[in-house]
């Protein structure tokens, strides 16, 4: 008798079961059937661990919208291979008045997605909107160079004042306050995409937040957008360099855990992923695998402003000397990722001479542990103490853990006396502390905004908004200035003020600890060809992409 | 039953205002702000922009802001997501996780059930011991353990299965099964127990004593008690896993809002914590609600008015 109850039960869960099944399967169905799987020739296969934060241009600060505003929209100018700036909306060079002060960009005929052309309003427009107060974007600053856009933004000037003026639809004039030698470059920046004015006033509050409520201009248009979940960029067969444009479809899947990114690849689901450290033994010797230099450096803030023992210039020597940079660059990151013995990174900058910045410039505060002993000798006689105890601030993520954990071991066994304690803090509240200078060392890292050592230079200027560790140094202060006024027009002296500034900050007097500069690792299907990686603004630019 | 639920109601609503409003002070305690860009803007163009949210109102003014805002159904904007409205981002995101977290309490419901009467009905047998083992492993093995064997094994190793992704049933197999472990394990844990109790008590032994067939038994009396307190777990766990398990929905890349509401915690997106934290309570408020009145109907003893006025 029993065992017909169990049987009772058995076929209700199978029913249970059966009707589960029915119900999951309506509805959910992906329209167009096409399942590419990276082997179709024509569509790249691509992860992000988010949704797009902004297609809104002006808005956008992080690498997810960047990289989709790349794609899909096109400025002045657009970053090529070897981060050179190539044609974009503007046809040829700039017109540069003699003072450098005045550009004017001759715009070719190009269409918006709806069919409008691209005039120089747009740009007028864009611009205009983007130091408006009322938008409170978060890049504003990154168009500062422009006449009168820092009071602009801090509504001390109306938006019509600011130095940006169409002459005519084909014709953009740009004022700026200084001669920036790196303006082409800088206009590559997302922040300076052009927008339609109708469609944005049209559109609203909407503009920018779906696929059909944003207008494209560039490679490719966003065709679907499902948040949290893909989008899908196809061809845009009205971008004037359409021909250059091999893919006909990136998709794009949010993908927020690295294990099963990996376990996308090796499915063939996806045709390119980023590697973290923990796999990149693992796939080292994959046909696919590459790494890429990036921009961002890594290192010790020393603050001097508070702390007695930082303010020796002997203990911030034997600090930046005394721990085994090359340790943490190939045991703890081993993705590429290079020693620092500079605040301006490899491969970033090029001179007048068209040499990158480091070829003009030395090596400074390499590891050196008899010297770093040395200099900890002067600075425990100077100070008049033998013990010392100092706080280490650190992010809480992982890798700056064990980064953390590591120098704190090498400086104890190398620096006799020292006593470092780790102070780990989710990101806003370490942000916070640094804000206060309420920290002793704390591991940061700074990357760039544009294509010039002075994006890392300036900012230890004396009371510089990002200084916030009390570095003063009136030399320093000068050169900088300088360079940012009087020696524009002088590319090989500002160079030359450029590298000296560098070197007074580190090997005078070891304001920073450098660390290493980061590289990324990658895995991509060895079919895929012709993806650029910047070191500034978008990351990514897969305008010229292809599947040989 | 009316008047027991308007009291429910009203009890309801302010038990939301002091979540809200506990919520808000405890928010404006994380130190930092919601700029998506802080580490590169000087302290001045930070005062710029906070001013332009008025983020550096007086407390007070902003808790009345977003209070008067909540009582008009605006939960406002999105930091981190540029001037996206809070309530549609939810929308967007609740969908996945709602979804694939009834399926998973569903068909997790049933398995354990028939795994804890298996159990029960053949206590200190081998079905038994397996029930338990099962119980057992699905409460201590960590989902994510769970979840990366599974798509290890059945996406990557042996592709059955896809890999990630939420395109149709099928992407859903694999996360209903390592999210439901965890329902399974509880379920049959309590059946068993709840079926022993009731099994070895005197209104069953009355019932076979006069002869009533062991199935009419099973399912008229024994079953029909043992489920009480299955009902009163299935609230709370049904809320837990409806509203996203992180873990999982990260391993399969389902675009749930699980993640998002830990993401706006670490960015200090307050609109977006306010949004999802009052989403949360108002769903389970509610299932605990609707639970209360299935007692009344699944057990006669429970009268919901508290005796006869």
């Amino acid at each position: 008798m029993k065992k017909r109850s169990y049987a009772l039960f058995l076929v209700l869960l199978l029913a249970m079961s059966t009707f589960l099944a029915a119900c999951g399967g309506g509805g959910k169905e992906n329209g167009d059937g096409e399942n590419g799987s990276g082997k179709s020739d024509n569509i790249l296969n691509l992860t992000e661990t988010q949704d797009i934060p902004s297609m809104d241009s002006v808005l956008a600060t992080d690498a997810v919208s960047f990289n989709t505003l790349n794609s899909t929209m096109e400025g002045l100018y657009r970053m090529g291979e070897n981060d050179e700036a190539v044609d974009g909306i503007a046809e040829g060079e700039p017109e540069v008045s003699g003072d450098g002060k005045t550009w004017t960009f001759k715009l070719r005929d190009a269409k918006w997605s709806n069919g409008d052309p691209v005039t120089a309003n747009d740009f007028v427009f864009a611009w205009r909107k983007a130091l408006t107060p009322d938008t409170a974007a978060e890049y504003a600053y990154i168009m500062y160079d422009l006449k009168n856009a820092k009071a602009v933004n801090e509504g001390k000037m109306k938006p019509e004042e600011l130095g940006v003026k169409a002459i005519d639809d084909k014709t953009l004039e740009v004022q700026l306050e200084n001669a920036v030698p790196y303006f082409k470059e800088l206009v590559t920046f997302g922040t300076f995409l052009p927008q339609n004015e109708k469609f944005v006033t049209e559109q609203g509050k909407k503009f920018g937040l779906e696929a059909d409520t944003t207008l494209y201009n560039g490679p490719f248009t966003l065709a679907e957008w499902k948040h949290e979940d893909k989008f899908v960029m196809k061809k845009n067969p009205e971008y004037w360099d359409a021909e250059a444009v091999k893919l006909e479809q990136i998709d794009t899947k949010i993908v927020k855990d690295t294990q099963t990114d990996v376990n996308l690849f090796e499915s063939g689901d996806v045709d390119q992923i980023k590697l973290s450290s923990e796999f990149v033994d693992k796939y080292k010797e994959n046909e696919g695998f590459f790494t890429v230099k990036e921009s961002s450096v890594f290192f010790l803030r020393l603050n001097q402003e508070s702390n007695e023992i930082l303010k020796n210039v002997d203990a911030r020597k034997a600090i930046a000397k005394g721990f085994d940079k090359k340790g943490i660059t190939d045991v703890l990151l081993n993705n590429g990722s290079v020693e620092a013995n500079f605040f301006v990174p490899e491969e970033f900058a090029k001179g007048p001479d068209g040499k990158d910045f480091r070829e003009a410039s030395g090596e400074y505060l390499k590891t050196d542990i008899k010297e770093a002993q040395k200099h900890w000798k002067a600075a425990k006689k100077g100070l008049g103490q033998d013990k010392i105890t100092l706080e280490l601030l650190n992010y809480d993520d992982d890798l700056a853990r064990k980064t953390g954990e590591f120098i704190k071991e090498q400086l104890e066994t190398n620096l006799d006396g020292l006593t470092v304690n780790i102070k780990q803090q989710p990101f806003k509240q370490k942000l916070d502390l640094e804000t206060k200078m309420n920290y002793e060392m704390s591991l940061a890292g700074w990357g760039a905004d544009y294509l010039d050592p002075m994006t890392y230079l300036d900012m230890y200027v004396t009371g510089g908004a990002h200084n916030q560790q009390g570095f003063s140094n009136a030399e320093y202060d000068k050169l900088i200035q300088d360079a940012k006024t009087t020696l524009l027009l002088e590319p090989e002296k500002r160079w030359e003020a450029l590298v000296k500034a560098e070197k007074i900050l580190l090997e005078d007097e070891a304001a920073i600890a450098p660390i290493y500069q980061r590289s990324r690792a990658y895995l991509k299907n060895p079919r895929l060809e012709g993806v650029l990686f910047h070191k500034v603004g978008a990351d990514q630019s897969y305008k010229w992409a292809e599947f040989k | 039953m009316a008047n027991f639920i308007l009291k429910r109601l009203v009890y309801m609503f302010i038990t939301l205002l002091i979540i809200a409003t506990i919520t808000f002070f405890l928010m404006k305690l994380l130190p930092g702000s919601p700029l998506t860009n802080q580490e590169k803007l000087s302290p001045a163009q930070q005062q710029l922009i906070l001013d332009k949210y008025g983020l550096n109102d007086p407390l007070p003014v902003q808790y009345v802001n977003y209070m008067t805002n909540l009582f008009k159904g605006d939960l406002g904007l999105s930091f981190q997501y540029d001037n996206r409205p809070v309530t549609k981002m939810i929308g967007e995101r609740i969908g996945p996780s709602a979804y694939l977290g009834f399926q998973a309490v569903l068909f997790g419901t049933i398995v354990g059930i028939v795994l804890g009467i298996l159990a029960a009905l053949k206590q200190n047998s081998v079905m038994d011991y397996a029930a338990t083992t099962i119980a057992v492993l699905g409460i201590s093995i960590p989902s994510f353990v769970f979840a990366g064997l599974l798509q290890y094994y059945l996406a990557v190793k042996y592709p059955i299965f896809p890999v990630a992704a939420w395109e149709g049933f099928e992407y859903t197999v694999l996360p209903t099964i390592a999210l439901s472990v965890f329902v399974i394990a509880t379920v049959a844990r309590y059946m068993r127990s709840e079926l022993l109790e009731v099994l070895s008590s005197d209104y069953i032994m009355l019932a076979r004593a006069k002869g009533v067939s062991s199935a009419a038994i099973m399912v008229k009396h024994a079953l029909r008690n043992a489920l009480i307190p299955i009902i009163t777990l299935l609230g709370p766990l049904a809320v837990n896993i409806m509203t996203g398990s992180l873990v999982i929905e990260r391993i399969f890349g389902i675009p749930g809002i699980g993640e998002q509401f830990v993401r706006s915690i670490m960015t200090n997106d307050f609109t977006v914590i306010m949004g999802i934290t009052l989403f949360y309570s108002v769903l389970f408020i509610f299932i605990v609600f609707i639970v209360d009145i299935l007692y009344g109907v699944i057990d006669p003893r429970i009268r919901l008015s508290g005796g006869k006025k």
